[in-house]
């Protein structure tokens, strides 16, 4: 998948904070290997710590890498980091808009920082404020705009320098679920657009969504790689059985299923059944075959669903944690 | 660099007026109260102590300076820890530009900014009769000189600090103390001798004695060249130094 062609191209990437004072040498990305070819869609999926913001940081030219090898759009990102810069577009997780300056003059300010003539600045600022759904808000203070309007200005604003990739550090993240879903259709809309995008996230729906491939990453390490599909065939059942059980009758209910035909298997290959704080996860090919099952070992759960496997379920299975503590 | 200049003026371009008024206000009061009141118990009760000028002629280049120190290092250290911590620089860092050029815009509108200031200074001290002719515009560079001279050091330590709290824990107990052993309110020679030495190897001692000696019009090419010097090695070993600060803290 590796060619001349890909516009990010990892090797035995690093990144190794040094000892300071009392913390220990720290690392943060330890040895990841991966490519990102033009029109892709790619994603760092993994929980908080997992190394992917620093990945982000290295991949815009912003942090030196420590080991391995990093090419960004076939530029050294060690020497070429201002030539890098001018062909990226970055959303970083905290947006820092200057509250102090209308939404209009956020997207100048950035365009200038791109040594953009104020014509184009002009004339792009309009489109994207369009883009973003902000046109009425061009000449208010940033100060006044809702958390999910921010967001789109943060994007748009990265859109200013017209960039070859676009990337995105836990897009959504603290939006409820109405601007998160208007995001992701704007993001969506880039995507057809065949901008390249590479973004962070622990959402495993907004994985799902967005990446055509993704790779999950755990402690520094890339744990899995595929698209979502694939990885989530690879990894888990078709389907999942939830169950809940009262407070009292949860641990000898989880013992007698574990020790059950569905955890072993039996006829079904796959299955597995795997303990959560608040619930059981009963993996298996048919999951109202295990429900008939748990039954008639006389359970009585609470609450029973089936529903089909997700990433979470993967990143589960991969580490043995569950992806939002 | 200049980019960044702008963008710093595109947010003074909201505040300009207000400052204005502070900048001129600030030494109308200072020489109104100082000036004019203490002014008249000194020359009433030891008019030959002061280099044989009246008070107000002698505090308000002291003054000057100090105003100048203090606008600077303000800007410099808590502007740059904010603009560091969650303002501009981090809004500019995935931009093409380099801390350096960030580092380097900054310092420009601090310099600026403290020229503004320091001529609204000027311009007050010359309605007062206390300045005039060519002698203000030297003692006008002079002020920003010792400006930039606290700015470019501030702000090369201040990239870095987390806690805003610190930088109150310096203004208090470094910047406040130089006013008192710089000759900003009375000559250095009023001090013990064993002091005095000490004085003279203070930042701020070398901007008030520069704009001090370039308003009364006794000031000495061999004097001034130290002064500046002095000023300038400050200036430009702190944006050295700012040049790496900058880069440790924006590119980790």
């Amino acid at each position: 998948m590796v060619s001349e062609h890909s516009l990010v191209q990892a090797s035995k990437l690093a990144k190794i904070y040094p000892a300071r004072g009392s913390t220990a040498e720290f690392h943060a990305v330890d040895g990841i290997d991966f490519a990102v070819e033009r029109g892709e869609s790619f994603g760092l999926l993994g929980p908080n710590g997992a190394g992917k913001s620093t990945t982000m940081r290295m991949i815009a030219a912003t942090s030196p890498i420590s080991g391995g090898s990093l090419r960004v759009l076939g530029m050294d990102p060690m020497r070429q980091g201002p030539e890098i810069r001018a062909r990226l577009g970055v959303v970083t997780q905290d947006d820092y808009l200057d509250n102090e300056l209308t939404v209009r003059e956020n997207l100048h300010i950035y365009g200038r920082y791109f040594g953009l003539p104020r014509a184009v600045i002009r004339d792009r600022a309009t489109r994207l404020l369009d883009f973003a759904q902000l046109q009425e808000k061009a000449g208010d203070q940033v100060e006044t705009l809702s958390g999910g309007m921010r967001r789109r200005l943060t994007i748009a604003r990265s859109l200013i320098n017209e960039p070859d990739i676009l990337l995105l550090d836990e897009p959504t993240t603290g939006l409820d679920p109405q601007a998160r879903h208007i995001l992701w259709d704007r993001l969506f809309q880039l995507k057809q657009q065949g901008v390249t995008l590479i973004l962070t996230t622990h959402y495993m729906d907004e994985a799902e969504q967005l990446c055509d491939r993704l790779v999950v990453v755990d402690h520094g390490r890339i744990v899995a790689q595929g698209s979502p599909r694939e990885l989530i065939t690879r990894y888990a059942t078709r389907e999942v059985l939830e169950l809940r059980f009262r407070l009292d009758e949860r641990d000898t209910a989880a013992q007698k299923l574990r020790t059950s035909a569905l955890a072993t298997g039996g006829n079904d290959a796959e299955g597995r059944v795997e303990l959560l704080p608040d619930r059981v996860l009963v993996y298996t090919a048919d999951g109202e075959a295990a429900l008939a099952t748990v039954h008639a070992m006389s359970l009585t759960p609470l609450t029973a669903l089936v529903r089909r496997a997700t990433l979470e379920d993967v990143f589960l299975k991969l580490t043995g944690r569950s992806l939002i503590e | 660099m200049l980019r960044v200049f702008g963008y710093w003026l595109t947010r003074y371009r909201r505040t300009w007026r207000g400052s204005i008024v502070i900048n001129v206000l600030n030494p109308l009061l200072f020489l109104i109260g100082i000036g004019a009141g203490l002014g008249a118990l000194v020359d009433d009760n030891a008019p030959a102590q002061i280099a044989g000028v009246s008070y107000a002629a002698f505090f308000a280049p002291g003054i000057l300076a100090a105003a100048a120190m203090q606008n600077a290092f303000l800007e410099g250290a808590a502007g740059v820890a904010r603009a560091a911590g969650f303002g501009a620089y981090r809004s500019a860092t995935p931009t093409p530009l380099r801390p350096e050029q960030l580092a380097a815009g900054h310092l420009l509108f601090i310099t600026f900014r403290v020229l503004i200031a320091s001529g609204a200074f000027i311009v007050v001290m010359a309605a007062f009769g206390l300045i005039g002719g060519w002698w203000a515009l030297g003692a006008l560079l002079g002020a920003t000189l010792t400006g930039v001279a606290f700015a470019a050091p501030a702000a090369a330590w201040a990239v870095g600090v987390r806690k805003l709290r610190h930088i109150d824990t310096v203004f208090r107990f470094v910047i406040m103390p130089l006013y008192m052993f710089s000759g900003t309110f009375f000559a250095v020679s009023q001090l013990p001798e064993w002091i005095r030495p000490v004085s003279y190897l203070l930042p701020l001692w070398h901007g008030v004695e520069l704009c001090r000696t370039l308003s009364l019009g006794t000031a000495t090419v061999t004097g001034s060249s130290v002064h500046i010097a002095y000023l300038l090695v400050l200036a430009i070993g702190g944006f050295l130094i700012a040049r790496v600060t900058y880069r440790r803290r924006l590119h980790p």
